[in-house]
């Protein structure tokens, strides 16, 4: 056995030298620009790919994967790829943490791009922080702009909380407006309530009560008499993926669309389409992103054509969007800078401003939270809709302004 | 004022009952199907949360086909119940005589196979399933309102626990059934297949597995990880009532619906977990569960 095992050993040993000749010598011989050309500029993407935020992680990786095509298509950093290193973080902080340090140490990746929860992203901003190593989060949240969570390699695409409920209070809520809410029990959930409290305390509408709900939760009836008996104008709700299909459908069947209006912070493309569009029908809520912005903003013209070509007429969708606007706001930063070196890099994202999607976007100096558009949306009538993927109106765009912004000072950054 | 406000407190209390009860009646149907197979082949489904998808997705199906809620409702949990069949008879039976932990780690890795395979299929992203339009909407209880639809299902729960009933208490067939529980081996001596016996009673588990897959597919939304959650409820309804007895589940899943609803009206963040504490309460003080015979282990 032993004897057996060493020969196989020696010979895979041999056969690997040779190999490694052998492709070394062809690589000499045939294609002296690859041999010379560096090594890829690897980008790490921890996303849910399995749990209840699954089809919005799936979004995130084709359009992401799509911004990576691009740039190497355009012949990337002097004929240096892209590529993107895909990691199931399984919507867990533990399990991000580790496959984050994986890339980072094992995969050697030079910038980390994902995250699709609050917690999960915080724990990402973790590691990447204590490695200096950059990362552009593409998930909601407050903290991660506050001085205590933030770094110098922290940076914020998508939309917080605080600009996002602050939207849509200002388009919903007003002066003595009763508004009751149903949150999830996890820093999303907590976040966004916090957001919109904020919001109707400025405008003087009234809290009529307030419910947290465990995230996850498949059944929401329980919920129901309690948010009922409390007569509200508006019913907030702040949770995210398959509980907002859930909770909105239920809602639904209990008759409380009826008696009040459905609020929601971010109204997702791909929970309408689980929830269909009689349980959604009439819902408000902000997105960073809605393919029919394409007949207002070119560029948001040219990302849905360059995504429709590359897979199979489909649309991107609003999560999937940050998956695009990141790693290509990114990758224009290490063209910029020249190179993959984490500083330079982190002083040409300062500099940026781009529109690859959405109209003009630029990070902020003292926090990197990305300054963008808010889309205001309805969840349009089944009879209303014009074809299959016309599932919400636009009622207004805000634009991206540092006044939708908590300021510098309030997030503890010194000047 | 403050009689006003009792009054409405008191509907509120009697409306979160009501629904604790109504949830009780999904818990019920979760818990019949993974019961009535430990109670006689002595096997834990692991995979029982995964064919409560499986059904949903099978009702989907014939749905999308037929455009009739109630094919869906009747052809869903046969064709699910077949597939049942198939691994009693392919999977299941070629493991009789071993470790009792093997049909477990079959049913546990058959749980993810039908996951992936339905991803597969049909996608990650979960399906739309309207409520039928005959029971849309909702119905004033007098106390409160509440949706036809889950009224409409725990009528069927109820049904389908009378039909269980007659067919185990007033039938031949329910007869050596029953016997075939208390001791297989007599029941063979008297020259019963009972290896067919099985085959149907774990068919019949499946299909009701199914069966509650398309009743909460209008309540909830299509997704293939949809039958995660609903394992842990039912085997903590199973193992409250005690592993295997029918009386158990019924009694133990309307238990369970109260605790949840109840916990939703004082601390609504508390609702899922409350489930489990009342498990660990009951084990405590009753190990065998509210209706099993203790010493009862696989």
């Amino acid at each position: 056995m032993i004897e057996q095992g060493s020969r196989h050993g020696s010979v895979s040993r041999r056969t690997l030298v040779r190999g490694l000749a052998a492709t070394g010598a062809l690589a000499g011989i045939g294609m002296p620009f690859v041999a010379r050309a560096a090594e890829p500029i690897r980008i790490g993407f921890p996303t849910p790919v399995t749990g209840p935020f699954g089809a919005e992680a799936k979004d995130q990786i084709r359009s992401a994967e799509l911004a990576v095509k691009q740039f190497n298509e355009a012949g990337g950093l002097n004929g240096r790829m892209a590529e993107l290193l895909v990691r199931d973080d399984k919507l867990n902080p533990g399990e991000a943490a580790t496959r984050t340090l994986e890339l980072i140490e094992k995969d050697k990746a030079h910038f980390i791009v994902g995250a699709l929860s609050s917690a999960v992203q915080l724990s990402v901003n973790e590691i990447t922080r204590s490695r200096k190593v950059l990362y552009v989060s593409i998930s909601q949240s407050d903290t991660i702009n506050e001085a205590k969570d933030f770094s110098r390699y922290t940076f914020h695409e998508a939309l917080n909380p605080h600009m996002t409920t602050a939207a849509v209070a200002k388009h919903t809520f007003k002066k003595g407006t009763r508004v009751a809410y149903l949150a999830a029990d996890y820093a999303y959930g907590h976040e966004m309530l916090r957001g919109f409290k904020r919001a109707a305390a400025a405008i003087g509408a009234e809290t009529a009560g307030e419910i947290l709900h465990p995230f996850g939760a498949p059944d929401y009836s329980t919920f129901m008499p309690r948010l009922r008996s409390m007569r509200p104008d508006i019913l907030c709700i702040c949770n995210f993926g398959r509980d907002q299909a859930n909770s909105i459908k239920q809602a639904n069947d209990f008759g409380l669309k009826k008696a009040a209006r459905i609020v929601v912070p971010v109204l997702l493309h791909n929970q309408r389409l689980a929830g269909g569009a009689d349980a959604f029908e009439g819902v408000v809520g902000a997105s960073n992103y809605y393919w029919r912005l394409e007949e207002t903003v070119p560029s948001a013209k040219a990302f849905n054509d360059a995504f429709r070509a590359a897979y199979a007429n489909a649309i991107p969708t609003d999560y999937g969007a940050y998956g695009y606007t990141a790693v290509r706001s990114l990758l224009m930063a290490v063209k910029a800078a020249g190179d993959t070196d984490t500083d330079r890099v982190i002083a040409a994202l300062e500099g940026l401003t781009y529109d690859v999607a959405k109209g003009p976007e630029r990070y902020r100096a003292c926090d990197h939270q990305a300054i963008q558009s808010v889309l205001i949306t309805e969840s349009r009538k089944k009879s209303e809709m014009q074809g299959e993927a016309d599932l919400f109106r636009i009622l207004e765009v805000e634009a991206g302004s540092e006044a939708a912004l908590r300021t510098c000072d309030e997030l503890g950054h010194r000047a | 004022m403050t009689s006003a406000f009792a009054a409405l407190d008191l509907e509120l209390i009697a409306m979160q009952l009501f629904s604790g009860v109504a949830l009780g009646a999904v818990f019920v149907m979760l818990a019949l199907g993974l019961s009535i197979i430990f109670g006689m082949l002595g096997i834990v489904n692991f995979a029982h949360g995964n064919f409560f998808m499986v059904g949903a997705y099978a009702g989907v199906f014939v749905m999308e086909r037929t455009g009739s809620f109630w094919a869906a409702l009747l052809v869903g949990p046969l064709m699910v119940g077949a597939l049942g069949l198939l691994v009693e008879r392919f999977l299941i039976r070629p493991l009789a005589g071993r470790s009792p932990d093997d049909p477990l780690l079959l049913t546990f890795g058959l749980g993810y196979v039908l996951v992936e395979g339905v991803r597969i299929l049909f996608g990650s992203d979960g399906l739309p399933f309207a409520t039928p339009e005959e029971l849309s909407g909702v119905a004033d209880l007098g106390i409160g309102y509440f949706p036809i639809y889950r009224l409409f299902v725990v009528g069927v729960v109820a049904l389908v626990l009378v039909v269980l009933w007659y067919g185990l208490e007033r039938t031949r067939l329910g007869l050596i059934v029953r016997a075939g529980a208390r001791d297989p081996e007599i029941l063979r001596v008297l020259g019963i297949d009972i290896q067919r016996l099985w085959l149907w009673v774990f068919g019949l588990g499946i299909a009701l597995a199914a069966l509650g897959g398309v009743l909460a597919a209008p309540m909830r939304s299509v997704n293939p990880e949809m039958g995660n959650v609903v394992l842990g409820e039912a085997f903590a309804v199973t193992v409250i009532g005690g592993m295997g007895s029918l009386m158990g589940s019924v009694v133990a899943g309307l238990l369970v619906g109260i605790v949840v609803s109840m916990t939703a009206l004082v601390a609504p963040e508390m609702a899922s977990i409350a489930m489990f504490a009342f498990m660990a309460l009951v084990l405590l003080i009753r190990p065998q569960g509210l209706f099993g015979k203790p010493g009862l282990g696989v």
